[in-house]
């Protein structure tokens, strides 16, 4: 017999694994993905593919000959998720050049810079897209309609967004609330249909890859303030609903911003931090510069989580009684 | 139904030998009593080389208030009082003994005739105390408190229920489930003792609804026990410690140390402790045997012993079927707060629930991954701390930060470690902090003294 | 004209006035601090390592100012600047420095992978003071090193290293400053900060077993058994003392003879920095004769006159 192990209790696991969460996320993505391909074809299908192979060929190759590290990380699924969100904020007739770009900016510098999974203080894929945005804001911001199944890069017709016609005001030209829900809109690729992501959602939260609080707080401050917003004035601010179907909210509530690492560790934490998400969001909307507001708002928060996370403690065990000793 | 508010996991319950009877382990060669079987000062030895003992001889005597005496649960020659290595893996203080026949001290009834409280009415809360005192029980669910220091309250606090802790929420152990099935009678007997003795007229005993046997044999045995209830509970992983059963049952929360149960009216028992104290008072038979379940997936046959104190662990699993060809690790108690042995010459202890055999698969942790800050062992956890932080500030030895955080609450569950997706040593981290801040906190109440 | 005249006459008011403040400030709330404290901070090493018992340098600096004051520094030392910082200390001060005799740390195991087997294999996070909450550690001594190198991270200097082939932390004297750091970070006390010793030799028990013999030595080959004999050999200076069965040799007492060193059955016993010995035939019969207490020692012959060595670092 060889010999035996001696380690402190816990000496059990309950199984659950970084892969796990990541690949689980991943498949929860799968239905977006799928109403992508089934809305822009080809072209989704390569800025896909670009931006995973990209992202994991930028992970691996900064942890070899950069960090110099012989820990093996593209197998956690962290960057092919990154991969995959990133691609799901890029419109699909995208230059493959500007896809690598922003790869290498999510990876780079979104994540590795900070010493890799778990450090990075911003959510990767929106740092990409961000500094996409921002270079390059006349491919970022023409979005094919959809329905061009083989229409490649510069081929693609392009068309206004929902959130752009609500920018510029013309909110007869809106598109039916049932092409909100199904994705018949224009947009970036993973955004169009909010049905898939619902789907999504429902994956993850069964499997327990996070809880609700997230999710349900973005999307319930937005309908919330649209709403207020809605009943002031119907005639200048759309009803709350297309405020929550259209351009990345479902995206953002679900898949960005829900991301561990950065977002906050406590319930209480994260309902703040989904609270300032929606109204940020909304205000960039309708406010800002911009058109969509969502991934400012989460990058911007991002930056909050450390200060969320100092001062928003869980509730201690036997609190409540400490409180009625103190009275 | 009920269970405790924050936090909680769910391990597999693997319960292999639930269906195992109890039955009898044969006498060792020779058995080993430690005198550290029970937190507090250790016991004195009393006896010398060459001394003849029988079952229920006092071999170690209390060495203080907080303590316990030991007792020999075997006849036969002292061979030796040396140091032997016990299950905290440390080389300390015992008396061997080698055994001869199985004679027993008179004074024991050795019947197993039901005695009940209202046929020995001249049995007070005073004489109760004082028995279960000199049988030297302490807390059988593995903690080893001296059970006699829990039933004197300090002044100012009273009593007002007692709770027996019969969840036995850890996975793999059966022992308690067994003891109930076959001596509820004497189990509830023992409950009475425990009220009488702290002067309560309400017990419960809360028992997880994943063995529904025990709770509908004890519900009906109850039915003769008005004063007690059978409490159902649901099943969460750490429902049987002590903060989270009073949160369950009664539905008040201990404040953080250095409060403790009975601030809260609270005094808990395990089922365990109630049986031996039934033992104690009615049949004048000290603490020398406990049932312990002897289980793991490659053992040939899980079973729940009642086995003699000092009895090396080696024996046991010989009457299990012996130990398997794969075994990578051996744990005295349950998986999630059990310690690992180093050895089999280990003896058996006052607080020995279980021994657990692991393949080597199941015993080597995984490599840990980085922290992805998931949140999940905040989730988890049952004191409502934040793990990942006091592991990491604990990792830089960043003492005053793991204080701030309350980590002296920390009751080393293992839920955050059972539940991170990156199988960080999230525990091992939080101990060293835990047991470095209480010593800080130690030497500075030492210093305000002085 | 009139735009930069207000501009220039704003952004001068705002100077003029911040201006104002801080010098008011920096007279109203200026801390006068001993300028001697600085000029002493200033030779210190500014390593921080708290091996004088003080919090950082300047927390020195103001103990060595506080006693100049009263008279002399007493027993003030930085161990990482030694001697030579020690006496500009006290040059600045005006006094003379005190005698220091240079300390190194000392790691008081010999318990080698050989020595010593590894009965169970720790698998946790790694550090010592985790491991010695399992008990004895991977082994069966509850008191030799654990290898696991929290004197490693606790050490400033890069001093100290946990050597994989022995499992054991080794000190590297050119770079050990005795500030203590290690002594204080190991659960088991192991680490020893002793006189270095005239020209860095000096004799240690390399053990730390507290167990009786019969133990100690089923644990490990090289545990002090606490068998006596280099206490007996020892008779004429009384350097070596018993206790707990562990032998423990006082520097202040021992004249480096390394008659002991001979006499120990285990090897327990280490001479640091001597001259390689003339090959002898008995020295290795002894260290196979492994405890017999009755036994007479045999007496080495004089240790070889100390007139051609070369220090060892």
């Amino acid at each position: 017999m060889s010999k035996l192990i001696v380690s402190l209790s816990p000496h059990v696991h309950g199984g659950d694994s970084v892969q796990k969460n990541m690949y689980g996320v991943c498949i929860a993505l799968v239905p977006a993905l799928l109403a992508s391909l089934w809305f822009f074809g080809l072209g989704a299908a390569i800025v896909l593919a670009t931006s995973v192979l990209a992202c994991v060929f930028f992970e691996w190759a900064i942890a070899k000959f950069l960090l110099k590290t012989n820990r093996c990380t593209i197998c956690d699924g962290s960057a092919i998720l990154t991969g995959l969100l990133l691609g799901f904020n890029l419109p699909s007739n995208l230059p493959i050049w500007i896809i690598i770009i922003g790869a290498l900016v999510a990876i780079g510098v979104g994540k590795m810079t900070f010493g890799g999974l778990g450090c990075n203080p911003f959510n990767p894929a929106l740092v990409g897209r961000v500094f996409l945005l921002i270079s390059f804001p006349v491919q970022m911001t023409s979005w094919p309609v959809p329905g061009q199944l083989t229409a490649v890069g510069a081929d693609a017709v392009t068309g206004a967004t929902p959130l752009a016609l609500i920018s510029a005001g013309q909110l007869d030209k809106l598109p039916e609330t049932t092409d909100l829900l199904f994705g018949q809109v224009g947009g970036s690729l993973g955004e169009v249909s909010a049905l898939a992501l619902l789907l999504g959602l429902a994956f993850m939260l069964w499997r327990k890859i996070i809880t609700w609080h997230i999710p349900v707080s973005i999307l319930g401050t937005v309908a919330v303030f649209t709403g207020i917003l809605y009943l002031i004035d119907p005639t200048t601010f759309v009803n709350p609903l297309t405020h929550l179907l259209t351009g990345g909210m479902m995206l953002g509530a679900c898949y960005m911003a829900t991301d561990y690492v950065t977002s906050p560790m406590t319930k209480k934490g994260q309902i703040i931090y989904s609270i300032c998400i929606g109204f940020l969001t909304v205000v960039i909307r309708l406010w800002g510069a911009y058109p969509e507001g969502m991934s400012f708002a989460i990058l911007i928060m991002n930056a909050f989580t450390p200060l969320i996370n100092t001062y928003c403690k869980p509730k201690r065990f036997g609190e409540v009684v400490r409180k009625e000793a103190a009275k | 139904m009920k269970t405790f508010r924050l936090g909680g996991v769910h391990p597999a319950e693997n319960k292999l030998s639930a269906g195992s009877p109890i039955r009898e382990a044969a006498l060792p060669k020779q058995a080993v009593f430690s005198m550290f079987q029970h937190i507090g000062a250790p016991a004195k030895p009393v006896v010398q080389k060459g001394d003849v003992v029988k079952v229920g001889t006092l071999l170690g005597e209390a060495g203080g208030f907080v303590s316990a005496p030991i007792y020999s649960s075997v006849s036969g020659k002292v061979a030796k009082v040396d140091a032997a290595l016990d299950a905290s893996g440390t080389r300390r203080l015992a008396v061997y003994v080698d055994v001869e026949g199985d004679e027993w001290e008179e004074s024991i009834d050795r019947s197993t005739e039901l005695v009940k409280l209202s046929e020995r009415p001249e049995l007070d809360a005073k004489t109760i105390v004082e028995k279960i005192k000199n049988a030297g029980i302490v807390g059988m669910g593995g903690a080893t408190f001296p059970c006699h220091v829990k039933l004197c309250p300090p002044p100012g606090c009273k009593a007002e229920c007692v709770i027996i802790n019969a969840v036995e929420c850890e996975p793999y152990l059966t022992a308690d489930h067994r003891l109930m099935l076959e001596h509820a009678d004497e189990i509830l007997e023992g409950v009475e003792l425990i009220m009488k003795a702290v002067d309560v007229t309400r017990g419960y005993v809360g028992i997880e609804n994943n063995k529904p046997d025990a709770i509908a044999l004890m519900q009906e045995k109850a039915q003769s026990h008005p004063n007690i209830e059978i409490v159902p509970l649901k099943v969460k992983y750490p429902q049987g410690g002590e903060k989270q059963l009073i949160d369950a049952v009664i539905g008040r929360q201990v404040p953080a140390p250095p409060a403790i149960p009975i601030n809260v009216g609270a005094v808990v028992q395990n089922v365990g402790t109630a049986f031996a104290i039934y033992q104690a008072v009615m049949k004048n038979k000290p603490l020398i045997d406990r049932v312990i379940t002897v289980t793991g997936k490659s053992v040939k046959n899980p079973s729940n012993l009642m086995a003699r104190l000092g009895t090396p662990f080696q024996q046991l699993i010989d009457e299990c079927g012996g130990l398997p060809e794969d075994t990578g690790k051996i744990i005295g108690g349950g998986p999630m707060m059990g310690k690992a042995l180093m050895s089999l010459e280990v003896p058996m202890t006052k607080g020995s629930s279980g021994l657990l055999i692991m393949n080597k698969k199941e015993a080597r942790r995984s490599e840990p991954d980085p922290c992805i800050r998931c949140a999940k062992c905040v989730s988890a956890c049952p004191m409502g701390l934040e793990p990942y932080l006091l592991a990491s500030v604990s990792a830089q030895h960043d003492w005053e930060t793991a204080e701030n955080n309350d980590i002296v609450s920390c009751i080393e569950c293992g839920s955050c470690q059972f539940t991170c997706p990156s199988r960080r040593p999230l525990l091992d981290n939080i101990r060293l902090g835990k047991s470095t801040v209480m010593g800080i906190i130690r030497s500075r109440a030492a210093a305000a003294k002085k | 004209m009139n735009v930069i005249l207000i501009a220039v006459i704003v952004l001068g008011g705002i100077g003029l006035i911040s201006a104002l403040i801080l010098y008011v400030a920096s007279k109203k709330f200026a801390v006068h601090e001993d300028p001697r404290i600085a000029q002493v901070s200033e030779v210190l090493p500014q390593a921080n390592c708290g091996g004088c018992g003080y919090p950082g340098c300047s927390g020195f600096a103001t103990a060595c100012v506080k006693a100049a004051d009263g008279g002399s520094l007493g027993d003030l030392n930085c161990a990482p600047g030694g001697k030579a910082v020690m006496e500009k200390v006290a040059g600045i001060l005006g006094l003379q420095a005190g005698e220091a005799a240079p300390k190194v740390a000392v790691v008081r195991c010999n318990g080698t992978c050989e020595a010593r087997p590894r009965v169970v294999e720790f698998n946790g996070a790694s550090s010592c003071k985790i491991q010695q909450m399992t008990g004895m550690g991977e082994t069966m001594c509850g008191y030799g090193c654990l290898g696991g190198g929290d004197c490693v991270s606790a050490c400033l200097f890069a001093a100290i290293t946990v050597n994989p082939q022995t499992g054991l932390a080794e000190v590297d004297e050119s770079k050990c400053t005795a500030c203590g750091a290690c002594a204080k970070a190991c659960p088991r006390g192991i680490i020893e900060i002793r006189p270095a010793g005239p020209k860095g030799r000096r004799m240690v028990v390399l053990c730390n077993n507290k167990d009786k013999g019969a133990v100690a030595n089923k644990a490990c080959k090289s545990a002090c058994i606490g068998c006596g004999k280099c206490v007996k050999t020892c008779d004429k200076f009384e350097a070596i003392t018993l206790e707990n069965n562990l032998a423990w040799i006082d520097p202040e007492k021992c004249k480096m003879c390394r008659k002991c060193e001979e006499a120990c059955p285990k090897g327990a016993i280490r001479g640091f920095n001597f001259p390689p010995r003339k090959p002898k035939a008995e020295t290795a019969d002894n260290a196979q004769q492994a405890a017999a207490p009755k036994a007479e020692a045999p007496v080495a012959a004089k240790a070889e006159t100390p007139a051609t060595e070369v220090k060892q670092d």
